[in-house]
């Protein structure tokens, strides 16, 4: 390393020097050296330092010549120059003799002090040297008599030792001759357990000691006790009066008296099957009195795991079978108690009673490892939550109809019988229905929610994962309530196909509606509720949302139908009684439109307002400017005369039918009960439809007089005056209208048409 | 081939149509007029097969205009028709039993032109005194009878006359009345082929009632078989307990007698009343309606039908051969279908009547007098038939 090569001159320049290596600080070393200097010592020796200091003029150097010095100063300073050194010579001097002195001093105080210590330590060796003396004579003195006492002690140390040998000995055979009597008064307390631990302490011993006399008493003795004992033990087993955790501790001590573990086992078990058969009977008991669930649930849980602490291994399947036949018993109560479980009021409370039966079962698979039972109590919970889905189903259709049923109430009720507010209109009944199924359906999904609550122990099991939250709420619930609106929607329609009079058509026209609203928004909202709430994972194929739309659209469709069947069934009955039941040939000339047909347009406008509180208004043809003015030109026109007028001479029947012909092949095919769209103008020329064609085919059943045709042209002009504004395309109602007209003239045996001046002033007249 | 004819009769307006049912070579068809101002005519509609060509002849019917005929079983020339006669500004409508003049098929086919021809006239064979019953619906004959019982439906009477002297006399030989609440008027009836010919189903409004001839009381009723009026009704010609019925709430429905609280079958297909349903006279499976929505409308219900699904095959045959066992299996069995929708007409179609000669051939009638007759389409009938 690098200090090594510098350091190895400084070494050669020390070793060629003859100063002692004390020099470490500078400044010591500079005084000592100027010592040295001073005192002339060691000049020798200093070859390292002539290099630098061979100046002879050096004042401070050791080879200073004072004659070459002050030769040289002589030489070449000015007397001023002279003086000046000699003067700072002389200083130089002074300074360094009051060094020098200062330094003596301060060396011959030490010295002095040096010299005190010394003395002083001289007397206080001595006094110490004379305590040590002491000391030892006390040691000696100590050992001696230590050594003395310890021999006088020997004997009577190994007399103590032997002594207490002798007591504890004597303590165990006490403990050995006071066992009969301790044991008895065990027994007397029937304090079994510490009669078994102190026989067991004592039995190896006196096992030991048997032969010998007295040993053998007290060995006999104590077996007579303690057979006594267990026979006590055993009869108390026997009684089975006690609790099982008694139970459990005779079987221990019994254990512990080398009772045949089996034979305990079996009957452990049979006291076990006893008590929670009574358990059981119990419960069954209590089954009817609606008890709660789970009661029986910890008693097989407790028992088992008693038992399973006691008993060993060879027990085991001894254990299982047992366990096996009770829990099938008690499941068998449970699933019977679940049954019973009907009311959907509080599904919590059901929810938290199988959670806890799951817990105990899971414990005992924690006892059992191998047990069927808690897989089979899963089951158990899975099929009553599958039962809870289907209660809430049937509960969900049952207030379904309820509500149902209100709205009929709410629809049957007279109006303006109360006040006005008191019933309320349709929109507002068909918000509230809507609102009270899906609040309904909210909370009914909030119930079932419970079954996956994170809490419950079940939750996590695969079924109520997936299958639960899939084929059970979203399939079994929520999907099978939807369907079952719309299937009841259609029975509706069904079952009121005869006379029509069993639905009022109001409840159609909202039921409609209603499957038309969950159509649009509801079905797709519900179902997202769903999915969200359960974290639905199809494994499986689920009802997709579209084909529950589709089934609603069409349930609605056929409401709508229905409605439009069941109002114009209605219109057309008052229309075809007042056609059948009038003789038309005799009847007089027409002085006012008939009644029926103002009610006919009555009915029609409040039919009208009826759909239009809960339709939009629908597309209509573009009307005619005059439709309210359009009369019968047709036939009430010279031009209609000419069209049927010669009909009636044999000579050209064709014309007649041509012209019908012709008639008829610019116009479109009507379909009477075509379905309607979803609007009001629609649903309207449905039922304008419905009842016209059944004026026209009545009409074309009788035979009229001539007064008769002009009745129905009255009627039918007044028709046409208030109903084209109800119907899409006005010409469906002039063509109609034409034809009942036509069909009557036909039918007419004096066809002598009125003249449409006097039916207008008729029909205006009201 | 042509597979649909159609005839325009030289009519103003028409609704009685039957088939000649003592017929059985030609295939002819009767229509009844109706005209408050004309004489009204029967016009006798000849089908040729071979040339698919329509002969008509024209016989005059001057007694009113016809509501509802009827051919006698028996003989041919023999028919019943049910005409409204006005007197004294009273409206009512009467039956007789007529007899086609024997010269009208010698060359009495007239032809377009020649409408001034005069028709020769039907021959009055006698009434079938109603008037102190009202008016009659309609006229039943025995069904494959000797042509001497007939039944006509009086208001709310039943009415079963013999026809005596070569028709020439009826006498009642026995009567019932329907009595009770609602509307009782007969509107339609159907003397049934089978037990011998002893029982009638007849419609009131919206009831079917089956009556014993022999006692004339009723048997069975099935109320509110229609949720409106029953228009008409038919016999299953193969099953003796079925039959079909058909009215204004738009259905067709099938019923078996014995089991009258449900129909066995309901068909809604048409979109206004259903006028009229008729059996296929062979195949049970044909069946024919026509409604006032201008349509006819031929279904093949074979579920219900007295033929089975496909044809019995023989055990035996099973067993011989395999083969045969799997062609049976892959020929599917016929559904309860429509075979066809006609809209060849332009009003309302009041009757439909199959052909008494050719099983596959039938006749609508319109109310602007137009008949068309149709096949029943090639592939169908081959199906039935092997």
């Amino acid at each position: 390393p690098l200090w090594i090569k510098a350091a190895a001159p400084s070494t050669n320049n020390n070793s060629s020097s003859t100063t002692p290596p004390d020099s470490d600080p500078n400044g010591r070393r500079r005084i000592h050296s100027m010592l040295k200097l001073y005192y002339g010592l060691n000049e020798e020796g200093k070859a390292a330092d002539q290099a630098e200091s061979l100046d002879p003029c050096d004042i401070n150097g050791p080879h200073f010549d004072p004659e070459v010095y002050l030769n040289k100063l002589r030489k070449e300073c000015s007397l001023g120059e002279l003086m000046d050194h000699e003067s700072c010579m002389v200083k130089q001097i002074r300074s360094l003799d009051s060094d020098m002195q200062t330094l003596v001093y301060e060396n011959y105080n030490k010295f002095i002090s040096a010299t005190d210590t010394i003395r002083k330590m001289k007397n206080d060796f001595k006094k110490m040297e004379d305590e040590m003396d002491c000391l030892s004579a006390n040691m000696a003195s100590i050992t001696e008599f230590s050594a003395r006492i310890s021999g006088t002690l020997q004997d009577q140390h190994a007399q103590i030792t032997k002594l207490s040998g002798v007591h504890t000995l004597l303590r165990k055979l006490q403990f050995l001759f006071e066992l009969p009597a301790r044991l008895n008064k065990c027994l007397e307390l029937q304090a079994y357990a510490q009669a078994v631990s102190a026989h067991r302490r004592a039995r190896c011993v006196l096992q030991q000691y048997s032969h010998m006399p007295s040993f053998r008493g007290i060995q006999d003795d104590c077996h007579v006790i303690m057979e006594q004992l267990a026979q006590q033990l055993r009869q108390k087993f026997r009684d089975g009066g006690s609790s099982a955790k008694d139970l459990s501790e005779c079987v221990e001590l019994l254990l512990q008296l080398d009772e045949p573990a089996e034979e305990l086992c079996d009957k452990f078990l049979s006291h076990a099957q006893s008590r929670l058969e009574a358990d059981l009977q119990g419960l069954e008991a209590e089954l009817k009195d609606s008890a709660i669930t789970d009661t029986g649930g910890g008693s097989v849980q407790k028992t088992s795991e008693l038992a399973s602490k006691n008993i060993p291994e060879m027990a085991n399947g001894k254990l299982h079978v047992f366990v096996d036949t009770l829990a099938a018993r008690y499941f068998s109560l449970v699933e019977r108690r679940i049954q019973e479980e009907k009311g959907v009021s509080d599904n919590s409370l059901l929810v938290r009673a199988l959670d806890r039966f799951h817990r105990r079962l899971q414990a005992i698979s924690k006892l059992l490892p191998g047990s069927a039972v808690p897989s089979h109590g899963t089951e158990i919970v899975v099929q009553a939550a599958r039962e809870r889905i289907k209660q809430y189903l049937s509960a969900l259709q049952t207030f379904y109809h309820d509500s149902l049923t209100d709205v009929r109430q709410a629809l049957a009720a007279p109006r303006g019988a109360s006040s006005k507010d008191a019933t309320p209109s349709l929109p507002e009944l068909l918000a509230s229905l809507s609102n009270f199924i899906l609040n309904q359906l909210k909370s009914v999904l909030a119930s079932v929610h419970l079954f996956t609550a994170k809490d419950i122990t079940f939750s996590n099991k695969p079924y109520f994962k997936g299958e639960f939250c899939s084929q059970g709420v979203r399939e079994g619930l929520v999907v099978s309530f939807i369907k079952f609106i719309c299937q009841s929607s259609r029975q509706y329609c069904e079952s009121a196909g005869d006379r029509g009079g069993s639905t009022p058509p109001a409840l159609l026209l909202l039921l409609s509606r209603l499957c038309l609203d969950y159509e649009t928004s509801t079905i797709s909202y519900i179902l997202t509720l769903t999915d969200e709430q359960f974290l639905v994972q199809h494994h499986t194929p689920v009802t997709p949302v579209t084909a529950l739309c589709a089934e609603a659209r069409e349930a609605a469709q056929k409401l709508l139908n229905h409605y439009v069947k069941v109002q114009g069934l209605i219109i057309s009955q008052m229309l075809r009684k007042s056609v059948e039941t009038r003789d038309w040939v005799n009847t007089i000339e027409p002085r006012n439109v008939r009644a029926v047909m103002k009610r006919v347009v009555e009915d029609t406008t409040s039919i009208d307002v009826q759909v239009g509180l809960l339709y939009e208004e629908g597309v209509r043809k573009a009307h005619s400017s005059d439709s309210s003015k359009r009369t019968f030109s047709v036939y009430s026109s010279s031009r209609q005369q000419i069209r049927y007028a010669p009909s009636y001479t044999p000579s050209a029947p064709m014309d007649t039918n041509l012209l019908s012909n012709i008639h008829k092949l610019f116009s479109e095919r009507i379909d009477i009960f075509s379905p309607v769209e979803f609007n009001k103008v629609s649903v309207l020329t449905g039922i304008i439809k419905i009842s016209l064609k059944t004026f026209l085919e009545c009409v074309r059943l009788r035979t009229f007089g001539r007064y008769g045709l002009q009745q129905i042209q009255v009627d039918c002009h007044y028709l046409q005056m208030y109903l084209w504004r109800f119907v899409s395309d006005e010409n469906l109602v002039h063509f109609l209208l034409d034809e009942i007209v036509c069909s009557a003239a036909h039918r007419c045996l004096d066809p002598s048409p009125m003249e449409q001046s006097v039916i207008e002033v008729i029909c205006e007249r009201g | 081939f042509v597979n649909k004819l159609q005839y325009l009769a030289r009519i103003d307006r028409a609704r009685a149509l039957t088939a000649q049912t003592a017929e059985t070579d030609a295939i002819r068809f009767l229509v009844g007029t109706q005209s408050l101002k004309f004489d009204n005519q029967i016009h006798i509609i000849d089908f040729d097969d071979e040339n698919n060509v329509i002969n008509k002849s024209v016989l005059l019917h001057d007694a009113g205009e016809i509501w509802h005929i009827s051919g006698s079983p028996a003989d041919k020339a023999v028919l019943t028709t049910c005409y409204s006669k006005t007197s004294e500004s009273r409206v009512l409508t009467c039956a007789a039993v007529w007899r086609m003049p024997p010269e009208w098929e010698s060359g009495n086919h007239e032809s377009p032109d020649d409408s001034s021809n005069n028709p020769q006239t039907l021959e009055l064979l006698c009434h079938l005194d109603n008037t102190a019953h009202g008016s009659v619906a309609c006229v039943l004959w025995e069904p494959m009878g000797d042509g001497k019982r007939v039944i006509s439906l009086a208001e709310n009477h039943v009415l079963l006359w013999d026809l005596q002297e070569s028709s020439t006399k009826a006498t009642i030989s026995s009567s019932a009345t329907l009595e009770g609440k609602g509307q009782l008027k007969f509107t339609a009836g159907k003397w049934s082929p089978h037990h011998n010919n002893t029982q009638l189903a007849t419609a009131n409004d919206t009831a079917i009632r089956g009556w014993d001839l022999r006692s004339m009381s009723q048997i069975y009723c099935i109320e509110n078989a229609h949720g409106q009026l029953v228009r008409d009704l038919d016999f299953n010609p193969n099953k003796q307990y079925y039959l079909a019925s058909c009215g204004d709430d738009c259905k067709v429905k099938f019923w078996d007698v014995r089991h009258i609280n449900e129909p066995v079958k309901c068909l809604e297909e048409h979109s206004h009343w259903v006028w009229s349903v008729r059996y296929n006279h062979s195949h049970d499976q044909l069946l024919l309606t026509g409604s006032s929505d201008s349509r006819v409308i031929l279904s093949n219900m074979v579920s219900i039908s007295s033929e089975p699904f496909g044809h019995l095959v023989d055990d035996d045959e099973l067993s011989d051969n395999e083969e045969s066992q799997q062609e049976d299996k892959g020929k599917e069995p016929l559904q309860d279908s429509i075979i066809a929708t006609y809209e060849e007409h332009e009003d309302s179609v009041y009757a439909v009547e199959w052909s008494a000669a050719d099983p596959w051939l039938f006749a609508s009638l319109s109310y602007d007098g137009r008949l068309v007759i149709n096949r029943v389409p090639r592939a169908l009938k081959y199906r039935i038939l092997l």
